[in-house]
């Protein structure tokens, strides 16, 4: 296999997800055989090839300095799960 | 054991667009909370990024001025990681194609020149604000999408001074230019560094440490002496130094390392697909390059050259725009480089400090100061008068000659009346005259003053001295 | 018929002639609605208020004497992905149910302008992953043609909403497919413009440089006059590109006369069912014999492309899922001791397996040491097949294709196995990964099942893809068969 429970378990880390137990053995099975999948693109020599972001070229798209409207503190916070005093809430950072 | 310190520094230094980098929320300082946010800077599902023009040309600007070299493509890129204060879960920055390279700051340090050269500076948003409470936090995004450039040195920089000393620099060059407000206490300006030590003549560098929360010139000094000492403390005690992240504690006077949950960063940068390519053209370049103010060190080299300062006034003038400018408008007024360089270095910077007050605030005008040393060259007052009428200038904005009209402070150059003065003084004060008779030539000087104290300072000190020792000598 | 099984273009003419009014479209809609939608389930929202309102709006002007636009008075759904001000936006997860947008999306805007009238929100996909709509947090949505069966997706609830007469015309979008394949396996019209014609703008993000909004409709001149709404340069996506506005209806000629088609081999490889392949290869004769000039050509990279599209579109995905952290808006765990516990139970509890799964994948493309072998191989990769569709639109006007490589499959029947879910996309995601304009129309029927005919043409040539679809469409009868669920007339618009 090519991704293992630790595998799963630091990239779950790095991605903010709690995983149990049997999801995470879940996971590595599906992924291995995805990147199994994947590695497909290992039969193309692409050293010279360069890479492409986007398929419509475009370049130096930018807006004037300009202040425009922002939302009041009440709209800003409407959909926040937990608020004071015209913050975001949350759980103590340090 | 004797080491040699090997200093990299990361400023972050926030642009002063009217807008924010990817929206057109207002990038002012201050406000009540959440109030400059919008759907994009709050990151709201669907929103997507604009990029302002004008972040870019003061990022090119800055850079210009910090003698880089301008790449003819940039990309943003997206920079991963999870915080309150970070509303899309990535910073928008540039990775592998930064707006420039290879630039340079010359610093001073004891009287010798040293180059300190820049590796990359970089486009990126800024993030909010947390407020840490006792059994919560609070988010404030604000600032979240302010533009930032960060500047990264070469490990150039050989000792917590020079630290400063380049900071102290950047800063100068970065407000000639008008890019930044570089206000430390507000996070305009925000400094990081890395540190290591390594036996004088290895060229292999030590294991370094990085140090958060540099957030005056006063902490990046000392900041860093800390961790010089506690390098050196820990290596002489046969101890390994980790790579870590610290954060430096200004009240405390001690660098503390950071929790590790929060270091272990794979950032996972790769290209912004929301925003497109960035080419800079010379044209562009050369368009920027002309509004670059002349900068600090060719406007030292001026001063010294074409004003005759001594190189120490020279650099205490050009060390900060508004002085510079302040300065050379006075000369306009009052043509003698010296003497202005004088009432600037001293008095006006004292009452400053005394006040603790910016140049901006200041109420004398070049124009009214540039009179007043005037009034001093012809004889209207005298230097002693002229503190008072300078003080007075200060609080109240009036002008020398009104001052001195108001208070009745001309100087008295009338011989007749000072004559009959001084016969008084000479008369009423016989030991004295007896004193200065016998070779005690410092009695003169209290007659002097005994004329000074009966005119108020307002007679004319020279024309006392001549007189006084005519009628003594006679 | 009644007037909810007729097309925008139709009801606009009734609509003009005053012999409907865009009330009594409104009240058929809502009545099919109705009708059927506890059994299909493919709105996660209607909005009757609101379109009561925009209806009575039209009918105002009407009276008037005013002119109206094409599709004012005409009922229309969207994807639930697309910003709506002060109406929910879902992305059918658990982590938005209770989001309210304070804005609409710039493609709101546009159909708002012209006074179309939006009568709800289309179940999908979770975020727009999946092809099947199951991985939808509330429910799946049913294929109308056989409720048995997916609607595709990730659009599935706005192709199924065409199909079955719950709307007249539907918005998508399309990150791998997510309109040409839902739209194929209901036996309706689904366009993916090219990149950058549409704005993104409100449209909330699975993988930026993949999605396009596009349209869901009963036939190609609804195509055209939805496309000519939403279409347009917005200088709030600054990927959208700033092109002359185009009349797309100018393009619904009847004629392929010296067009030429090429018949890409590589679509047509191993695992394409014989019918489906039987149906498309016969669509290729139909043009044929309008005078096209048809010729096999080959994309060498092509087998490539699902692959290129996973890792790109799940790197993507794993960047633009990081804003759901239960702090500015969205789910959040009810309990959380401190913060690293917050995000994580919070992106766990809120967000589906499918979800999950593409940010895992992508995360680990993009970490520490997988980066060269993953992403920026898959980047390498796409310059490849984006050189091949360059090469050959040198010699050929448009590629005819299958969209999938077979009709609509069970419910249920791969949704455990997300890679043979990815397989169903192989034929979807090279117009993707190029940034092609594509789009897919009724071509024949198995089993009972509609399949799919995909045209792709060259970057912004829509008028051309258009011209060879409407002259198909008036050439044969697939697109006025209608699944005949729960009454539906069908027969001629």
């Amino acid at each position: 296999m090519k991704i293992s429970i630790n595998d799963v378990e630091h990239v779950a880390d790095l991605a903010r997800l709690h995983l149990d137990e049997k999801e995470k053995e879940q996971l590595a099975g599906q992924l291995s055989s995805v990147l199994d999948y994947i590695d497909m693109l290992n039969e193309l020599d692409t050293k010279d090839v360069p890479p492409t972001t986007l398929a419509v070229f475009i370049d130096n798209v930018f807006r004037s300095d300009e202040v425009g409207q922002s939302l009041t503190n009440e709209v800003a916070l409407a959909n926040a799960p937990d608020k004071k005093d015209g913050f975001f809430r949350v759980p103590t950072i340090i | 054991m004797d080491r040699e310190i090997i200093i990299g520094l990361e400023t972050h230094v926030e642009l002063k667009t009217k807008s924010k980098i990817f929206c057109s929320c207002s990038a002012q300082f201050g406000g009540e909370p959440n109030t400059n946010t919008c759907p994009r800077c709050l990151a709201m599902p669907g929103t997507l990024p604009v990029l302002n023009k004008q972040a870019v040309e003061f990022a090119m600007k800055a850079a210009l001025a910090l003698n880089c070299e301008i790449l003819p493509f940039c990309v943003f890129d997206r920079k991963n990681y999870f915080y309150p204060d970070l509303p899309k879960g990535f910073q928008t920055s540039q990775y592998t194609y930064p707006l420039a390279r290879n630039g340079y700051i010359d610093i001073k340090v004891n009287g010798k020149t040293r180059r300190i050269r820049i590796n990359r500076i970089h486009l990126e948003d800024d993030a909010g604000k947390s407020i840490h409470e006792k059994n919560y936090s609070l988010v404030d995004l604000n600032r979240a999408g302010v533009p930032l450039i960060e500047i990264v040195t070469e490990p150039d920089i050989r000792s917590p001074e020079e630290a400063r000393l380049y900071l102290e620099k950047l800063k100068a060059i970065l407000e000639y230019t008008e890019v930044s407000d570089c206000r430390m206490e507000e996070g305009s300006l925000r400094c990081d560094a890395n540190i290591s030590l390594r036996p004088f003549g290895s060229d292999k560098l030590g294991t370094k440490t990085e140090i958060k929360n540099l957030n005056s010139f006063r902490s990046v000094q000392r900041g860093l002496e800390y961790e010089v000492w506690r390098q050196n403390q820990a290596l002489d005690n046969g101890e390994e130094i980790v790579q870590e992240t610290l954060q430096w504690d200004e009240d405390l006077g001690v660098t503390v390392p950071m929790r590790s949950k929060e270091e272990a960063h794979d950032y996972r940068y790769f290209p912004e697909p929301d925003l497109v390519p960035t080419v800079i053209t010379e044209e562009w370049i050369e368009a920027v390059r002309s509004t670059i103010p002349e900068l600090p060190d060719s406007r030292f080299k001026r001063f010294v050259e074409e004003y005759g300062l001594p190189e120490y006034d020279a650099e205490v003038l050009t060390a900060s725009r508004p002085v510079a400018d302040y300065y050379e408008a006075c000369l306009k007024f009052c043509p003698d480089p010296k003497a202005v360089s004088n009432w600037v270095m001293v008095d006006l910077f004292a009452l400053l400090k005394a006040n603790n007050m910016e140049l901006a605030d200041c109420l004398i005008s070049p124009e009214n100061l540039g009179e007043m040393i005037k009034l001093i060259k012809e004889g209207t007052i005298s230097s002693k008068i002229a503190k008072t009428v300078f003080e007075e200038m200060f609080k109240t904005g009036k002008t020398a000659s009104t001052i001195v009209e108001e208070k009745g402070l001309v100087q008295i150059s009338d011989e007749g009346e000072l004559r009959a003065l001084v016969e008084r003084v000479v008369a009423e004060s016989p030991k004295s005259v007896e004193d200065y008779k016998n070779g005690k030539k410092k009695a003169l000087g209290f007659m002097v003053g005994q004329v000074m104290k009966e005119t108020k300072g307002k007679a004319n000190p020279q024309l006392v001295n001549k007189l006084l020792l005519e009628i003594l000598d006679n | 018929m009644k007037l909810n099984e007729l097309t925008a273009h139709r009801l606009h003419e009734m609509l003009i002639n005053r012999e409907v009014s865009a009330r009594d479209i409104t009240e058929a809609v809502f009545n099919r609605i109705d009708e059927v939608e506890d059994e299909l389930k493919a709105y996660v929202r209607t909005t009757k208020d609101l379109a009561y309102q925009q209806a009575e709006e039209v009918d105002q002007k009407i009276q008037r004497g005013e002119n109206i636009p094409p599709l004012a008075g005409i009922p229309i759904a969207l994807k639930d992905n697309i910003c709506t001000k002060g109406v929910h936006t879902t992305c059918s997860s658990k982590m938005l149910e209770n989001f309210i947008p304070p804005y609409d999306a710039t493609v709101v805007e546009k159909i708002k302008e012209n006074s179309a009238v939006i009568v709800g929100k289309t179940n999908m996909d979770e975020f727009a992953m999946g092809s099947s709509t199951e991985t939808s947090a509330f429910y799946p949505t049913k294929n109308p043609w056989d409720i048995t069966r997916v609607p595709g997706g990730s659009s599935g609830g706005s192709a199924a909403a065409v199909a079955a007469d719950e709307t007249i015309v539907a918005l998508g979008s399309d990150t791998g497919g997510s309109i040409r394949q839902p739209a194929a396996f209901c036996g309706v019209v689904g366009l993916k413009p090219t990149y950058g014609v549409v704005s993104r703008y409100g449209v909330v993000a699975y993988a930026s440089s993949f999605d396009q909004v596009g349209t869901i409709t009963k036939d190609v001149t609804d195509c055209a006059l939805l496309l000519n709404v939403i279409a347009g340069h917005d200088s709030n996506d600054t990927t959208s590109v700033k092109r002359e506005k185009v009349d797309y209806t100018k393009a619904l000629i009847d004629n392929v006369k010296g067009l030429k088609i090429g018949v890409p081999k590589e679509y047509f490889a191993e695992g394409l069912d014989p019918e489906v392949e039987k149906a498309v290869l016969e669509s290729v004769e139909v043009l044929k014999s309008m005078g096209a000039q048809c010729e096999e050509v080959s994309l060498p990279h092509l087998k490539y492309a699902l692959p290129t599209y996973c890792i790109i579109a799940m790197a993507e995905a794993s960047a633009n899922m990081a804003r759901y952290d239960g702090i500015r808006y969205g789910y959040r765990t009810p309990e959380a001791s401190d913060l690293i516990e917050l995000y994580k139970k919070t992106r766990s509890e809120g967000f589906g397996n499918e979800v999950k799964r593409r940010i895992m994948l992508g995360t680990y493309a993009l970490s520490t040491g997988h980066y060269d072998a993953y992403y920026l191989k898959a980047q390498k990769v796409r310059t490849l097949i984006k050189q091949d569709f360059e090469e050959i639109f040198k010699k050929v006007d448009v590629l005819l294709a299958p969209v999938t490589p077979d009709v609509a499959f069970r419910l249920g029947e791969k949704v455990d196995d997300p890679l043979t879910m990815y397989l169903t996309d192989s034929l979807t995601v090279p117009a993707n990964i190029a940034g092609l304009p594509a789009i897919s129309i009724p071509c024949g029927f198995k089993e009972g099942m509609p399949i799919g005919l995909q045209i792709l043409a060259k970057h912004f040539a829509e008028a051309t893809l258009l011209q060879v679809a409407y002259t198909f469409e008036r050439n044969t009868d697939f697109h006025r068969r209608k699944p005949n669920y729960k009454g539906q007339e069908g027969g001629k618009n």
